[in-house]
């Protein structure tokens, strides 16, 4: 891979992608965007050493907002994407991005076994709790009673918990954002992206159209970081008691982190020499042939 | 037929170590430079069922199991039951006396009952009569016993010296009690020559993507595709493969499509059911232009079907793969060498032309044991990568993804490179990859990226060999088929010859793009059309109308799960060119 010979010092407004957002007004996606790219800014990562890859959804068309390598893929399948590509090009910085239905909903059997395979990516769900771009049904983190177009009576199925779940399904960095809080938002991405491991950042960020019970006024009052309280994130059991604690209190901040288990990449010893498997040569040599020969005869 | 054509079929339940003489057979007859071809016919289970392991041998090079039985080996009494009406004058039936009864056997059959109890001692491991049944084979047809003492030193080593002085004690024993109680076989294997190697169909596909240069590959466990997985996992550390398996297949097409375009050549296998669930990432590497590789090894459906039988039943599904209008590669080797040697160059167009390219196999192929011969296992082939960007160049900053181009080819540039960053996604989009589904439908943006992709449709086909026919230009009827059914046909055609019918052999591997004018130059030259295929509708003729208006005057077809042998295929040619008939459904006779 062909690197810079110099480090330009990059500013948030860098990486401004190629064309503006087309979010509503007011959408919580935008303190995301803003978010991340103050992240990687004060980081000192470039555009070209970051692969960004989502889902479909409102939240799922940042990439293209955002300037560096990116994948905008299937609805749900943003994190099969970026695992593959992480693993054929495990330098490069993977964040894979989207909504609460796309992780949750239909990517729900990706979100458990990323979890547990523990790649070296940062996960970051726009968590608005519905769904947006196809105007406004219940998603898996609607609360029980939500009524929607979809359940004009009232939703009865319980929502998921992302942040409880990805602990028990195995993620080693599991925390939660608030669009609201932008400060806090930009250090938990910047930890979500040193963090060496799969880091879940599940970001409460509101939408303004179709949304009218988890607004700002709703979460203003509610949100409390987890710095600001007790809580040891190196314990299991207290950071699945913070997990689900929901009412006039929700905990934002960091629940969980191990930095003991090992990475995914760091077992496989394919990756051990050798840079990347994308920029490696290709083709069999000489005593590799003859070694597969010799043992069909 | 002259020569040394021998068949050997092993019958027993699952579980009772049938692969293992399956496995001390074709190393025999590898070492020995003969030819062999065995077909498993079992099932979905892991114990108990029927399976029954035909291990065919010979001089020449063969591509099927043949039409008969010449020994046949009898693990247990429901084998002795279902088959022993299958051998006719001068076969044997080996089989263990303690504890099978010996059926009705036509005139001519040789019983050889073997006192395994006897000479394996009292309490000896059920496995035992396994090395028995072998033993007897190999005398009976002249095998010297140090052959057979050397293989069976190579299976079980592994499981200690005692393991092997316990087998060859025993086979010695069996090979001295048939010299002195049973007739020869007519036909004695041949001199050693030089020796041949054994692969799986599946392990042909492996092998060649690994020397294609693949560097990512992932799948989910799904029969018959599942060897491309334990191949690759066995050798993924040596040759410095990703191999993964994951959640379903929708993650494993989504993880190729990930590496793929960060820059691996990847592959993945499935069957069927998995080819389903993959179908919306194939229009995705299709609209990203990320090259990818999948194989279908199909098997017979619908639905969960019937998981261990063959069939050529998913040629529709892979046409139809993934919503949408796009360009794809689709082809369908014949055999695995032929997959072998072909895999190699379907790399080099999928990336050429950036596309995604499925490969159909079937049980077929993929589940067979052969013999080949180690010269033609040409690991080092051609690796082309197409319009490549790796590093930093004058286009940087200017770069567009989709750039419009006469070839429709837009250089890719891989993820890593300062000043190409840019964004591929499963929207539509402009050549700067941005997307003109949002804010703007842009017809004519739109229309224009649609015709640059489909451009490279154009060129590719131009790479594509055309169809030919083989064999005698002047036959009276042209057997059409397309797949697995090649070897078959081959020898159907030569007992025709010998039965008095010219036939001749168009096949088709290259199936989209598809060269259609040379297909009715070719369909229209021929006397007579007869399409051979494993399915109930003739989905191949269903295409082959539709690319080319000409409609073949018969079918032969089979969809009972086994595939055909080649006196299956002669009788019903023969039934067709004397009377009237038009579609043939061939009776199979091993019930399992």
């Amino acid at each position: 891979m062909t690197e810079t010979n110099t480090t330009l010092t990059l500013k948030a407004k860098d990486f401004k992608g190629k064309v503006d957002p087309d979010w509503c007004p007011g959408c919580g996606d935008f303190g995301v965007l803003s978010g991340l790219q103050r992240a990687v800014a004060e980081l000192g990562i470039q555009p070209h050493e970051i692969l960004a890859i989502s889902g479909i959804g409102c939240s799922s068309n940042l990439p293209g907002f955002f300037k560096s390598y990116g994948m905008h893929t299937l609805h749900g399948r943003s994190l099969p994407h970026a695992s593959g590509a992480k693993l054929a090009n495990h330098e490069m910085t993977v964040i894979a991005t989207g909504g609460d239905g796309d992780g949750y909903g239909i990517g729900g059997n990706h979100f458990t076994h990323t979890a547990r395979r523990n790649l070296n990516i940062l996960y970051m769900v726009m968590d608005n709790q519905i769904y947006g771009l196809t105007t406004g049904q219940i998603s898996p983190t609607s609360e029980l009673g939500m009524k929607t177009k979809s359940t004009p009576h009232g939703s009865v199925e319980l929502p998921i918990n992302p942040i409880a779940s990805a602990i028990t399904n195995g993620a080693t960095w599991v925390a939660r954002g608030y669009t609201g809080n932008i400060k806090q938002l930009v250090s938990l991405i910047k930890a979500g992206i040193e963090h060496n491991g799969f880091a879940i950042l599940d970001v409460f960020s509101p939408c303004v159209t179709f949304n009218k019970v988890n607004t700002y006024q709703f979460f203003k009052p509610r949100v409390q970081p987890l710095e600001d309280i007790e809580h040891d994130s190196s314990d299991w059991k207290q950071a699945m008691e913070k997990a689900m604690v929901w009412g006039d209190v929700i905990h934002t901040g960091v629940f969980f982190q191990n930095h003991s288990r090992l990475t995914l990449e760091e077992q496989e010893p394919v990756l051990d020499e050798g840079g990347p498997l994308a920029y490696r040569e290709l083709g069999l040599d000489g005593e590799q042939t003859e070694r597969i020969v010799s043992r069909m005869m | 037929m002259t020569g040394f054509d021998y068949v050997i079929s092993i019958g027993g339940a699952a579980g009772q170590g049938i692969a293992t003489p399956g496995n001390i057979l074709a190393r025999l007859f590898a070492r020995r430079g003969v030819h062999m071809y065995a077909y498993n016919a079992y099932q979905s289970i892991i114990r108990g069922g029927h399976s029954f392991l035909t291990v065919r041998c010979s001089d020449r090079e063969i591509r099927t199991h043949g039409d008969v039985i010449d020994l046949m080996i009898c693990l247990n009494q429901d084998t002795m039951n279902r088959h022993l009406e299958h051998l006719g004058p001068g076969t044997s039936v080996i089989y263990n006396s303690d504890t099978i009864e010996p059926g009705e056997a036509a005139e001519g059959v040789q019983l050889c009952p073997m006192p395994v109890g006897e000479l394996a001692g009292k309490g000896a491991n059920k496995l035992m009569q396994n090395t028995v049944a072998i033993s007897v084979a190999c005398q009976l047809i002249g095998i010297e016993f140090s052959a057979l003492e050397d293989v069976l030193d190579f299976q079980f080593s592994a499981k200690g010296e005692e393991l092997v002085a316990a087998n060859v004690d025993v086979a010695r024993m069996a090979y001295d009690h048939s010299a002195a109680n049973f007739q020869p076989a007519a036909q004695q294997a041949p001199e050693p020559s030089a020796p041949l190697a054994v692969w799986a169909g599946n392990q042909a596909f492996a092998m060649a993507a690994a020397a294609a240069g693949v560097k990512f590959y992932c799948a989910y466990p799904m029969s018959p595709s599942t060897g491309i997985l334990h191949w690759m996992a066995a050798n993924a550390r040596e040759l410095g493969i990703m191999v993964r398996q994951v959640e379903d297949e929708i993650s494993v097409i989504c993880m190729t499509v990930g590496a793929a375009h960060a820059g691996c050549r990847s592959m993945c296998a499935t069957s069927g059911g998995g080819f389903a669930l993959m179908t919306e990432g194939v229009g995705e590497a299709g609209m990203m232009e990320v090259p990818i590789v999948i194989v279908n090894v199909q098997r017979a459906g619908p639905s969960t079907g019937v998981p261990t039988k063959t069939e050529q039943g998913d040629l529709w599904q892979v046409l139809g793969a993934s919503q949408g209008d796009f360009p794809k590669l689709i082809l369908a080797p014949s055999s695995p060498l032929d997959a072998f040697q072909t895999i190699p160059e379907v790399f080099n167009l999928a990336d050429k032309y950036q596309l995604p390219a499925i490969i159909i196999s079937d049980l077929l192929i993929s589940d067979e044991t052969s013999t080949i011969n180690p010269e033609l296992l040409d690991l080092h082939p051609v690796i082309d990568r197409g319009e490549l960007i790796t590093e930093a160049g004058d286009e940087a900053d200017n770069y567009e993804r989709y750039k419009f181009t006469d070839s429709g080819i837009s250089p890719r540039a891989l993820p890593g490179i300062p000043g190409y960053e840019h964004v591929v996604a499963s929207d539509e989009h402009m050549p700067s990859g941005v997307l003109i589904s949002d804010e703007f439908t842009h017809p004519h943006k739109r229309r224009a990226m649609m015709e640059k992709r489909q451009r490279k449709m154009d060129g590719l086909l131009a790479d594509l060999p055309p169809p030919a026919i083989v064999g005698n230009p002047d036959a009276e009827v042209t057997l059409v088929a397309w797949g697995s059914t090649a070897g078959v046909i081959q020898e159907a055609i030569e007992q025709l010859a010998a039965a008095g019918v010219v036939a001749n052999h168009l096949h088709f591997k290259w199936i989209v793009p598809f060269h259609a004018d040379e297909a009715v130059e070719l369909l229209s030259s021929c006397k007579r059309t007869i399409l051979i295929e494993n399915n109930y509708s003739g989905l191949f003729h269903r295409y082959l109308r539709g690319e080319t208006g000409f409609t073949v005057d018969g079918h032969i077809r089979k969809y009972d799960g086994e595939p055909f042998k080649p006196h299956h295929i002669v009788a019903a040619v023969q039934e067709q060119l004397d009377g009237d008939e038009t579609l043939s459904v061939p009776y199979e006779e091993i019930i399992v």
